[in-house]
């Protein structure tokens, strides 16, 4: 909702005012606690900090490269699980029921549990083919695992669109295939877009847990800097980094709401 | 045009929990207007659902222009294709303009290619009175709009029988009339139409035939002339009563 002019900006001042107060609160009370020197030290090191972005943004790439290859496969895989779940009759009562299986499993266990069974395991059973780079089997952990949490919400979405949707789709004579294709799915995912961005939140950070596989990303590299200067200041650099990676998609998430809002109001004429 | 039967229901049976329709038997002959009134509840949706095959039914049979439908093996979409249904609810798809509304059982169902089926939605929204709106998405339109484009996409797909599920039910009273103007024109051109509605003088005025369906039986049927002004059944009688003291007949 707009606000109007006068109020608007003064709400505007008084956000800025509080979260100022509140800053100087939080920084006040941490730069005066007995451990800070230390802690300044081991954290805030202007030099390490320096030195860590020379080397950890390129290992950062790593981190974006597994996310966005990641998620190409889970919006995929993830629909798919969705539909498959969502077939109506008892014809389909087995295909349902290995969706509803896959995704109690994937949701169950924990995602580094996942890693390092496929990551580790996989692998090892030699088998002439498949890939055995650790990197490869990181980015399936991560799409198994996130695959079952989208797909929960691309089914929250499907089933959100009304049934007589699908009844004025069928009555013109469009398959099952086609009704989803064309009618509900195009709802559904418009519908679950900041549901569906939240969880691309959660993977981007996850992309660090593939580094306990032996990757060299922005964690491992951290690590590695960390070991090597005894000092904490480059965990601080990575953390900045995935804030930052974090930024641009809850914006767009932001935008793409209030783009579709935006849609359903314009006047179809400019079209 | 052949003198098919076009619709022809026998002994039709529908439960969901409890039984619905307790065996309707009814035909519609090419070009014949037939309406259905009756209470709410009595079954007159359910039938024209059936009739499209969005429903499963338990007994009795329907034939669409010589063609047992609801025997098994039947391609439903086939059927569905040509027969058109307009909903209550409008039942437009929100996230599709008016045009692509139309053009996607065209395109999609039909396989008429994209600019040949823009043409004709676009002819066939001229003569509706919609030709500024193929561009508008369904929520930007009135209640009235909404309907006679959804009666323009069910139109668009050639149906040789319309199926009118109350489609002024959901609308404002000031806007009922543009659509029953919408159906009346649709008679004229020859359409064949099984509707079920509310609106009494409406019937009255374009229906060949009437149907007074009560408890899932057709309990009395004939023109309008007879059913409206001297109807035999006591159910009849007291459900038109009611009407007029509603002042809606």
């Amino acid at each position: 909702m707009r606000t109007h002019g006068a109020s608007g900006s003064r709400s505007t001042l008084i956000a800025l005012a509080s979260t100022v107060v509140f800053a100087l609160v939080v920084v006040l009370v941490v730069s005066n606690s007995p451990g800070w020197p230390e802690v300044q030290r081991q954290f805030f090191n202007g030099e390490f900090f320096r030195e860590s972005l020379r080397v950890i943004p390129k290992a950062f790439l790593l981190n974006v490269r597994i996310f966005l290859i990641a998620e190409v496969f889970i919006l995929v895989f993830a629909l798919f699980i969705a539909i498959l779940r969502s077939l109506p009759g008892p014809v389909f009562f087995p295909l349902r029921a290995l969706a509803i299986v896959y995704t109690d499993f994937f949701r169950g266990v924990p995602t580094i549990l996942v890693i390092y069974l496929l990551g580790f395991g996989a692998p090892a059973l030699q088998i002439s083919g498949i890939p055995r780079d650790e990197l490869f089997w990181g980015v399936v952990a991560l799409v198994l695992v996130y695959s079952a949490y989208v797909s929960e919400v691309y089914r929250a979405g499907i089933e959100s669109v009304h049934p007589s949707q699908e009844a004025a789709a069928r009555s013109l004579g469009l398959s099952q295939a086609k009704t989803l294709r064309y009618v509900i799915v195009p709802q559904a995912v418009r519908r679950v877009v900041p549901p569906l961005l939240n969880d691309f939140i959660g993977l981007q950070k996850d992309t660090a847990l593939v580094a306990l596989l032996g990757p060299v990303e922005a964690f491992r590299q951290s690590q590695i800097e960390v070991a090597s200067n005894f000092n904490y200041t480059p965990y601080l650099v990575t953390a900045i980094l995935f804030v930052l990676l974090t930024i641009p998609l809850a914006r767009l998430t932001d935008w793409l709401v209030i783009r579709d809002r935006r849609r359903q109001l314009a006047l179809g004429a400019a079209r | 045009m052949s003198a098919e039967t076009v619709l022809a229901i026998e002994g039709l049976q529908k439960s969901f929990d409890v039984e619905v329709l307790k065996g309707i038997s009814l035909t519609l002959e090419p070009s014949e207007v037939v309406c259905l009134i009756g209470a709410s509840g009595s079954g007159k949706s359910t039938l024209l659902r059936c009739v499209n095959l969005l429903e499963p039914i338990q007994a009795g049979r329907i034939e669409f222009l010589g063609e047992e439908i609801t025997a098994p093996g039947v391609d439903v979409d086939h059927v569905r294709r040509r027969i058109g249904i307009v909903f209550q609810a409008f039942n437009l798809f929100p996230h599709m303009s008016v045009l692509k509304n139309i053009t996607l059982g065209l395109t999609k169902v039909l396989k008429t290619p994209q600019a040949q089926a823009d043409q004709e939605a676009a002819d066939l929204l001229a003569r509706f009175g919609l030709a500024d709106k193929r561009s508008e998405y369904p929520d930007r339109l009135s209640g009235g709009q909404q309907q006679r484009v959804a009666i323009v996409r069910a139109l668009a797909m050639r149906p040789e029988l319309m199926l009118l599920d109350e489609v002024t039910s959901a609308l404002d009273p000031e806007l009922v009339a543009e659509v029953l103007d919408v159906i009346r024109g649709l008679a004229t051109s020859g359409m064949t139409m099984l509707i079920a509605t509310h609106e009494m003088s409406f019937a009255r005025d374009i229906a060949n035939r009437v149907c007074f369906l009560h408890d899932g039986v057709i309990l009395e049927e004939g023109p309008p002339a007879e059913i409206f002004s001297a109807p035999t059944n006591e159910r009849t009688q007291q459900f038109l009563q009611r009407i007029i003291e509603a002042g809606r007949l």
